[in-house]
């Protein structure tokens, strides 16, 4: 269990770097077997305390993190991967996940050379007006995030207006989807320190 | 793609369809959503974590996502559970219980704070404790608080559900289980809304 005392938790979104420390107990690097690695998928994760606490249910974890990575990195159609990076950040500011909207924004801004919009979106919410296409997006996430779930014919029409296609729109709901579960993992099992 | 997984089940996706196809664009992803799903409600081992909690809490979450078509499929895996059907009455009456709009909570004190947004703070009610016992009690208080208020969660929330009788182990899998299908559900509504605007019927066949 990490000491309490260590943890300088942010207090605003940022762009900036963050650590995360965990409530309960990771597993020791010394204890991982083969089985673990292979739920980790890269073993450089075992050096990461989320990962070696996610690793103690091995299984999911890998299905996990292949699901991540297909919708995420997977660039050979569809989506630019800047949106979809927007798609989770404005997911985790709207659920409140200060550190998964910090990793998202800062990989949208890389993506999309628009830091100072990511900024906006963090500082004002997610009513910040950052032009059709991206509004689109935002609105389409945040819909999708809302319980009762909000998300209807008119985030379609919004999207396809914008000028995505149906494949397009698709990652548009997949990526906010997932970070429906990334946030709650994230905000839930730890903290966040500067 | 052949043969339809969970999420084309719950979203109405036949084979072949334009949805179909968008879908197998994303073959790692549709594999992996179904492996999740696989891994989690049939595990290796369900020491943990048992496969009626398991069915107990999937029907709980997604009830208080007021999605019926979802919810009825996940009603009739806890009813196919061992032991399971005789909680359905008792998980229902708390779904209807804990019924509210999300997200809200509090964030960290300071800039964030104006932005606070208070609303039910959800507990099991006296008179289904004894049905649903000590474990599936805590896990539905905060499965409660994952759906709804996530970023209220705390250190003091690990300590309650330790306390319960949870294990580590099983406190990450039940986390995964209600994070896993905040994805699904989701997932699943938003390929059904994309269907029906592309004049399919989406009508789930669970």
């Amino acid at each position: 269990m990490s000491a309490a005392n260590n943890v300088n938790p942010p207090v605003v979104f940022t762009q900036d770097e963050l650590g995360w420390v965990s409530w309960i107990d990771p597993l020791p690097e010394a204890e991982l077997t083969e089985r673990h690695f292979a739920g980790l998928v890269d073993r450089s994760r075992s050096k990461s305390e989320y990962f070696r606490l996610l690793v103690r249910d091995p299984e999911v974890l890998e299905a996990r993190t292949k699901t991540d990575k297909d919708i995420f990195y997977n660039v050979a159609d569809g989506l630019p991967r800047a949106e979809r990076e927007l798609a989770a950040a404005a997911t985790s500011r709207y659920n409140g996940c200060i550190y998964c909207a910090s990793v998202h924004a800062r990989f949208a801004s890389t993506y999309s050379k628009r830091r100072d919009d990511l900024q906006r979106l963090l500082d004002e919410g997610v009513g910040a007006d950052l032009g059709e296409r991206w509004n689109a997006v935002v609105k389409a996430s945040v819909a999708l995030a809302a319980t009762p779930i909000a998300f209807g014919p008119d985030n379609i029409d919004e999207l396809r207006r914008a000028g995505l296609d149906h494949a397009e729109i698709v990652d548009v709901i997949n990526g906010a989807s997932f970070f429906n579960w990334a946030n709650r993992l994230m905000l839930s099992l730890g903290e966040p320190s500067k | 793609m052949g043969t339809k997984d969970i999420i084309d089940t719950l979203a109405g996706i036949e084979p072949d369809s334009s949805l179909d196809a968008i879908r197998g664009r994303r073959m790692q992803a549709r594999d992996n959503a179904q492996k999740s799903y696989l891994s989690l409600f049939e595990p290796i081992d369900a020491g943990d974590f048992s496969l009626l909690e398991r069915a107990a809490v999937a029907l709980f979450v997604i009830g208080l996502h007021r999605e019926p078509d979802v919810a009825g499929f996940y009603r009739t895996k806890l009813a196919a559970t061992a032991d399971g059907a005789r909680l359905v009455e008792a998980v229902d009456v708390e779904i209807a219980r804990g019924e509210t709009s999300g997200p809200y909570g509090a964030f960290p004190a300071g800039p964030l704070s104006v932005e606070n947004k208070a609303g039910l703070i959800y507990r099991v009610s006296a008179e289904r404790k004894p049905d649903l016992g000590t474990r599936l009690v805590a896990a539905f208080e905060h499965a409660h608080l994952l759906v709804f208020r996530p970023r209220d969660a705390a250190s003091a929330d690990m300590k309650a559900l330790l306390a319960a009788g949870w294990s580590s182990t099983g406190i990450v899998t039940f986390s995964q289980l209600v994070a896993f299908l905040s994805f699904q559900v989701r997932v699943v509504t938003g390929l059904r809304v994309l269907g029906a605007s592309l004049g399919h019927t989406a009508n789930a066949g669970a």
